[in-house]
């Protein structure tokens, strides 16, 4: 599903080079829920970045079901992040001005697909369960809420992947439990997970590990036991 | 995004800065309507002063003296020559060498002061004849013009103007009244009714005309008897110009002169003077027109800079709408679509503006012109100011497109 190979990413701060990333490589099977840990400034965030096509490496070749990400321009990676990828972000990044369903019409939109757009929508409300709130604002949502319908937003289009960066960061500890099993849920019906933090606990969720330090991986490790902790 | 989505989307992000958006459509409001207003007075004008000189007769000719040449060959005033003569009139008069010529009138005279009794009053001498009424197109509102006879007599009569009557007779019937004109006794045998606005022309009603040879024997001594001005009646006004040949060729013949350039008479007809006239009338109204687009351009800088900050206020929204995959192209259009709309919606308004104020503005201020508003250009200041939208817009809206997403989403 997500193959990257000899990944590298180098900053320029005005005349010095800041290498973020120094040679990742990553094989990701479909079906994965796999978290990236790391403490702030081990390359992460570049990452996340890079996985969601919102940046280029500086080498490596990044091949995201079976497109390489790495040689496409700015309106093929625009149609890759539509159709490919779903976003969850730490802080929600809805569009205040627009409705709960219609931030998850959103995507459908700049898909050019129109049809049964709406119906899709309620219908990716309905499985984060917040089809009652399909026309509050944002601002007449919790945070957990909130974050569901970003959830919602990430689903309609049905990508190959879910990227979520610190999807629990701003959220307290049972709203946090509320995603995670979302989260999780949705692996279990077969979606691919990329889920970035650096809480251990959050990570628990992940049936893998990778833990990321100055730009390389330090450590990659499976946790079959993860997904029982919580029942 | 289709264009539906996109209005859907300009809508809702005006709506969300009411006041904002309002200030901003207002610049253009008011560029558009004044624009609509000013183009308009300036038409208006322009249809005033051609109804004014077509109410002088559209198929009028003017025959002039050609400028006198002093000594060396100096050029002097135009029509200062005196070439014309009462034979030249009644030779252009005739049917036969002139057939698109109704009638012609000579024309001679000079400001003169008038007085009754204690009353005083300067207006202009006319001495013509018989025919001048209907040459002329004036009606006589009592008593009647003077006659052939009264022109062969040399007759002291005189037919006066109404603003002539306002100012000498108070109240006072003048038909058959003396009046002292040039401090020559004259008896008033007809008032002309009125014939309308002046606007800044010589007032057509202040005037005393008089047969032409009392003009010549009493009124305007020492200078000869010739004849200023003829004024040819053509039988309808698109057969002016073959009148004017056959006046011209006319003339020609009687002043035994072959070569047509140098001819000692020039004529003008009505249709030279309207020509002129609106091309006077037509550069007004370019430059009012102008000046309102002025307006127009400041307002459009408004939306340009109303459409930056919203770009920069809404950076993040921009990031988010990349992440989730609009392409570049998504968020131009966004951002075109809603500057085009606020420049559109001003225009509509300020087109509702400018008609209201066109109806209002002549019964506050009664010597403006009353405006006339075409519809051509009603359509165009529509669509100046959505391309007003689109020019402003486009740098903005370029901008917000342009923006990487990860920055974008990183901007607080």
């Amino acid at each position: 599903m997500i193959t990257l190979e000899g990944i590298t990413k180098v900053y320029r701060a005005g005349e010095v080079e800041v290498p973020a990333l120094k040679g990742i490589s990553l094989h990701i099977p479909e079906g994965e829920f796999i978290a990236i840990m790391g403490p702030s400034g081990s390359g992460k965030s570049t990452l996340m970045n890079l996985i969601g096509c919102l940046d280029q490496p500086s080498e490596g070749r990044y091949i995201l079901d079976g497109y390489d990400v790495s040689v496409l321009t700015d309106d093929q990676l625009a149609w890759i992040r539509n159709r490919k990828i779903g976003f969850v972000f730490q802080s929600f990044n809805l569009i205040p001005r627009a409705s709960a369903v219609h931030n998850v019409e959103m995507p459908l939109i700049y898909a050019g697909d129109s049809l049964q757009r709406h119906e899709r929508a309620m219908a990716a409300l309905e499985s984060v369960g917040l089809l009652d709130r399909a026309s509050h604002l944002p601002n007449e949502l919790s945070g957990g809420q909130q974050q569901r319908v970003a959830v919602a937003r990430a689903l309609v289009t049905d990508p190959a992947i879910l990227l979520a960066d610190e999807p629990t960061g701003n959220l307290d500890t049972e709203s946090s439990l509320e995603i995670m099993k979302l989260l999780r849920d949705l692996n279990q019906q077969g979606r691919t997970i990329v889920l970035i933090t650096h809480e251990a606990d959050i990570a628990a969720f992940a049936q893998r590990v990778v833990r990321l330090r100055d730009g390389v991986i330090v450590s990659d490790e499976r946790q079959a036991l993860a997904t029982e902790m919580v029942r | 995004m289709s264009i539906l989505e996109g209005l859907r989307l300009a809508v809702n992000g005006l709506l969300s800065n009411r006041l904002r958006s309002g200030l901003t459509m207002l610049g253009i409001l008011i560029g558009v309507s004044a624009v609509i207003l000013l183009v308009g007075v300036g038409n208006g004008a322009s249809v005033a002063v051609q109804q004014q000189i077509q109410s002088l007769g559209s198929n009028l000719l003017t025959v002039f003296p050609s400028n006198a040449r002093g000594a060396g060959g100096v050029q002097q005033g135009f029509g200062t020559g005196s070439t014309l003569t009462l034979d030249d009139v009644k030779a252009i008069a005739n049917r036969q060498s002139s057939p698109d010529v109704v009638t012609a009138i000579p024309s001679a005279g000079g400001r003169a002061q008038l007085t009754f009794g204690n009353q005083n009053w300067n207006s202009s001498l006319t001495g013509t004849t018989q025919d001048f009424p209907s040459v002329r197109n004036y009606q006589l509102a009592s008593g009647q013009f003077f006659t052939a006879a009264d022109v062969d007599a040399s007759s002291k009569v005189a037919v006066i103007g109404q603003t002539v009557v306002t100012n000498l007779f108070s109240g006072q019937d003048p038909i058959g009244q003396l009046i002292k004109i040039n401090r020559q006794s004259f008896r008033v045998v007809g008032v002309f009714a009125e014939k309308g606005s002046s606007g800044g022309f010589n007032n057509q009603d202040d005037l005393v005309v008089v047969p032409i040879t009392s003009a010549w024997n009493y009124l305007l001594g020492g200078r000869g008897r010739n004849v200023q001005q003829i004024y040819v009646e053509a039988t309808s006004a698109q057969a002016t110009s073959a009148a004017t040949t056959e006046v011209t060729e006319v003339l020609l013949d009687r002043h035994h002169i072959s070569d047509p350039t140098q001819a000692d008479f020039q004529i003008l007809s009505q249709q030279d003077v309207l020509n002129s006239a609106s091309q006077t009338t037509g550069v007004l109204t370019l430059m009012l027109g102008a000046i309102a687009g002025i307006s127009l351009v400041v307002g459009g800088i408004g939306i340009m800079n109303i459409m930056l900050v919203t770009v920069t206020e809404r950076t993040r929204e921009i990031g988010i709408r990349k992440a989730i995959g609009a392409r570049r192209r998504d968020i131009l259009m966004q951002f075109l679509i809603e500057s085009m709309f606020l420049a559109g919606l001003g225009g509509a308004l300020g087109i509702l503006v400018g008609f209201g104020l066109s109806r209002i503005l002549p019964l506050a201020v009664s010597s403006l012109p009353t405006p006339i508003i075409s519809m051509p250009s009603v359509f165009m200041a529509f669509g100046i100011s959505v391309g007003i939208g689109l020019f402003f817009g486009l740098y903005p809206a370029n901008r917000a497109a342009r923006l990487r997403p990860i920055e974008a989403l990183r901007y607080e």
